[in-house]
């Protein structure tokens, strides 16, 4: 089939960026989205043009290296995959396709569609662990836990950090991201002593990057290609107020 | 080169005892006055990373992907294996251990994977505790599940994505170190040297991936936690950046490379549907509980799968093997698909393809119950195929998966190098010439959890290592040999791009080492090998600058690097002439067919030295000595 891709380009993060437009013959309906890409990325070199810079690596919807917008949609219209799992077969033929990067201002572009999303790693590293040294750990089996709180923590666990919460969301917001790990982490009884403490550092490194506020529009959930419930959020929320009006701040012996 | 394996005397359940009792350590005080630079993120080098900053070691961890938690282990779907016996089964350390070994076709040194099986249980208790949500039974304890067609349940998984929660464990844990100060972490960032002082491993040489800028640093031991090098087949299982070149450099460096012809194809992937294909994916293992392999019996046979009558099907693993029938190991299984689509009987588009069929599985145990089983990876299948597998045979071929192959190292896990280590896939050590399923991630968490903290110690302790800096020569060299490899790849300006040169070096070892390998055929690959690399180095297109984000580029130097490599796996593959494990020697054979093992000649380990430009790499070899073990032929008729 014949598609007319128009893709942003931007050399790096001081460029303004403009989007180019791009013709393809005999795309065929078998490729990957990504395949797509790579296939007009040769031409362009062959042209001595510049390829497109994009972020993938496992190419099985799994790492959350890949990521862009496809016609106003973070990961483009297939519900529940990231653009890895995309196949042609669900555009037509003589389709006009708009491709640009995730846009956040907390996710600066560095490359056309490559985006910086080291944001969420410092979240994580306020405080999205638990603490375990390694070797000190009781046997795997001396804590049961229900299958349905497990199931329930895994939803949340499935989370790839891949950020298509944040370019959806009108407002750009991580709280869908941070929710779902506050969430695994909560739910689970390993995870109860630091669970106050977790959620007031996450959230407040959260409010340290250039992320905006949730006000309920449940984009996030409907690009969420592991299809984490906004009841993540609200499970943050309640962690947070909870820890907030108990002054659960860092614990320091008897100052507490 | 010497190749003394140090390890401990004593009986085989003691030796890695006896070394924890007897080895030297490193005061506490001392810890944070030594630089650990960890190349990797995945399994091996998220966990090490994230132990060794604990301990107050002073850390630097570099990984190409934006994030650590990226790292391909994440892709891992099936499980990761312990000896707890929590299904009251009958397992136990050395039953795993001997699995290990015999999966493995006798060819891994046997106190190694003893202290693997030895600390399998500790993982699974770590990663409980870290928050991994391992599937449960009722009760709330731990399920398992048989994996690989092992006689035991010694599987523990999260859903279909044990390696994403695994690493995600890992990620946290290096996180946390990462916030107290302990770990320097380095993202989009690639290794392109190894440098050596006075014949240590003193630091590396990166390049920043988005400025271009190309770094010296200096430590007082490298660990190297960079993976396998399947992608040398250009479509595999791998990550689309997986690389040898971190690895490959080391072993220009001075590190010996033990066994790189073997590797792992894996028998249930989904086909390849074009030229453009861009990477194989995997349908877990475990599709072969259920499923039905087979292809129809004619050759040249284009009629649809449902129209094919039963007595006009051949299930070729249940005629040849009665006894394992769809379950029998990888290598058997890749063997055969690859046998009867050579016979012209390959199914679909590419005819490279067999069917893999749950008809009677559904007739048998209704279509609910393999949707529990396989639901999401039959949604996996149709997203990708656009098929439905519950009323269509699913298509399946195999793909390269993992390579047991890798840098030598001794019981330390420190390669011929000291003060280079390596973990996880990018070494050799463990799983012969076969691993086994749920094993991979195993290895990946002892090495790094449970066997570096306290090896690196007693090399610190006793190194007497004086103090390095960038300052030395060594790195000048090193980033200015590193600068003008860049100015080299930008400046050809040929005519083909780094793909075209990558998939046809992929094409030529999937042909001539990949299931099958002879002598005429490996001659031929090595010679075409030396030509395509030629060409690459005066015809390969790589646009743009160096100091810019230039992903041609980055792939240019991998390319350039999986050239040598391929070179030297068809090198070891032509001189090991025996078949084992995933190295089938077409030469080598039972008159069935089967692998033919020469336990009188190849109980060994081949060790390639790196000799200079041009010159052939020499052969060592570390004899392996089966104090334990009866080595017996695997049967699975």
């Amino acid at each position: 089939m014949r598609l007319t891709l128009h893709v942003w380009r931007q050399k790096n993060a001081d460029d303004k960026g403009e989007f180019s437009t791009y013709e393809l013959e005999d795309v065929s309906t078998h490729m990957s989205f990504l395949e797509m890409l790579d296939v007009l990325n040769q031409d362009l070199i062959a042209k001595g043009e510049g390829p497109i810079a994009f972020d993938h690596d496992c190419r099985e919807g799994v790492c959350g290296t890949c990521g862009f917008v496809i016609n106003g949609v973070a990961h483009g219209h297939q519900k529940g995959s990231t653009i890895c799992q995309l196949h042609m077969r669900h555009f037509s033929d003589g389709d006009e396709i708009t491709i640009e990067p995730f846009r956040a201002r907390a996710f600066p572009i560095v490359k056309d569609l490559v985006v910086d999303r080291s944001a969420f790693d410092r979240i994580i590293q306020a405080g999205g662990f638990i603490t375990i040294r390694t070797g000190s750990a009781p046997d795997a089996n001396a804590i049961p836990i229900p299958t349905d709180t497990l199931e329930h923590a895994v939803d949340f666990a499935e989370c790839i950090g891949c950020g298509a919460c944040v370019a959806s969301c009108p407002n750009g917001a991580a709280m869908l991201f941070v929710g779902a790990k506050i969430s695994h982490l909560g739910l689970l009884p390993q995870g109860q002593p630091e669970r106050a403490r977790r959620a007031l550092k996450m959230v407040e490194a959260m409010e340290r990057e250039a992320f905006g506020a949730c006000t309920n529009y449940r984009s996030c959930e409907a690009v969420c290609p592991k299809e984490i419930s906004i009841s993540g959020i609200a499970r943050m929320n309640k962690d947070f107020r909870r820890a907030s009006l108990a002054g659960a701040a860092p614990a320091h012996g008897k100052k507490r | 080169m010497k190749l003394d394996a140090r390890i401990p005397s004593g009986p085989l359940a003691e030796k890695w005892q006896r070394l924890l009792d007897e080895i030297k350590l490193v005061s506490p005080a001392n810890k944070r006055k030594h630089t650990i630079i960890v190349v990797g993120t995945g399994l091996a080098g998220g966990s090490a990373a994230a132990s060794l900053g604990e301990l107050g070691y002073n850390v630097k961890v570099f990984c190409y992907q934006d994030s650590a938690r990226r790292a391909h282990s994440v892709a891992a779907q099936g499980g990761i294996n312990a000896a707890k016996n929590y299904q009251n089964d009958g397992d136990t350390v050395y039953r795993l251990f001997y699995d290990t070994i015999k999966g493995g076709d006798y060819r891994s040194r046997e106190a190694n994977v003893y202290r693997l099986a030895e600390v399998s249980n500790n993982i699974i208790d770590q990663c409980v505790a870290q928050g991994i949500p391992f599937a449960r039974e009722y009760g709330g304890y731990l399920a398992n599940r048989s994996f690989g067609g092992a006689q035991v349940s010694r599987t523990f998984y999260a859903r279909g994505e044990t390696g994403q929660q695994l690493l995600l464990g890992a990620y946290s844990a290096l996180s946390r170190q990462v916030a107290a100060g302990t770990v320097d972490l380095n993202t989009r960032t690639e290794m392109l040297d190894l440098v050596v002082v006075d014949g240590r491993a003193r630091g590396i040489i990166t390049r920043d991936m988005v400025t271009g800028e190309v770094e010296a640093h200096a430590a007082d031991a490298v660990l190297m936690c960079t993976g396998g090098y399947s992608n040398v087949y250009y479509l595999s299982t791998n990550a689309k950046g997986c690389n040898v070149t971190a690895v490959w450099r080391a072993h220009k460096r001075g590190a010996g490379f033990a066994n790189p012809c073997f590797t792992q194809i894996h028998p249930t992937c989904i086909p390849q549907a074009g030229d453009y294909q861009s990477k194989l994916t995997l349908m877990s293992e475990s599709l072969r509980n259920d499923g039905r392999v087979w292809v129809p019996k004619a050759v040249g046979d284009e009629r649809a799968p449902n129209d094919i009558p039963e007595d006009e099907r051949d299930y070729y693993l249940e005629r040849i093997y009665p006894s394992f029938g769809n379950l029998v190991p990888r290598d058997v299984a890749s063997r055969n698909a690859k046998n009867v689509c050579d016979e012209g009987r390959g199914i679909g588009p590419s005819k490279r393809g067999v069917y893999l069929d749950f008809e009677d599985a559904i007739k048998r145990l209704g279509v609910d119950v393999i949707r529990t089983r396989y639901g999401n990876l039959f949604d996996m299948y149709k997203m990708i195929t656009g098929e439905d597998p519950y009323t269509v045979p699913m298509r399946i071929y195999p793909a390269p998966h993992y390579t047991m192959g890798g840098l030598w190292v001794d019981y330390y896990l420190m390669s011929t190098i000291p003060g280079l280590f390596v973990l996880g896939e990018a070494n050799f050590s463990d799983h012969g010439g076969n691993r086994l399923g749920a094993s991979a991630l195993m290895q990946g968490l002892a090495d790094g959890y449970f066997v570096i903290p306290d090896t690196l110690g007693e090399y610190l302790a006793t190194a007497k290592l004086e103090k390095v800096g960038v300052d030395r020569d060594e790195f000048a060299t090193s980033v200015h040999e590193v600068e003008d490899r860049t100015r080299k790849l930008l400046s050809i300006n040929g005519t083909r791009t780094v793909d075209s040169f990558h998939r046809e070096l992929g094409l030529l070892m999937l042909d001539k080492c990949g299931m099958s390998r002879s002598e005429k055929g490996l001659d031929e690959a090595i010679e075409k090998i030396r030509a395509l690399r030629e060409e690459f180095w005066v015809d390969v297109k790589v646009p743009g600058e160096g100091t810019e984000l230039n992903q041609e580029l980055e792939k240019a130097g991998r390319v350039a690097d999986f050239f040598e490599l391929a070179e030297l796996m068809c090198m070891d593959a032509r001189e090991r002439k025996e078949s084992c494990g995933g190295h089938f020697r077409e030469e080598y054979q039972t008159e069935e067919g089967e692998a033919l093992r020469d336990d009188e000649n190849f109980v060994n380990v081949t060790v390639w030295e790196y000799a200079g430009e041009d010159t052939p790499e020499i052969a060592h070899t570390e004899d392996l000595d089966f104090e334990f073990v009866k080595l017996t032929q695997r049967s699975y008729k």
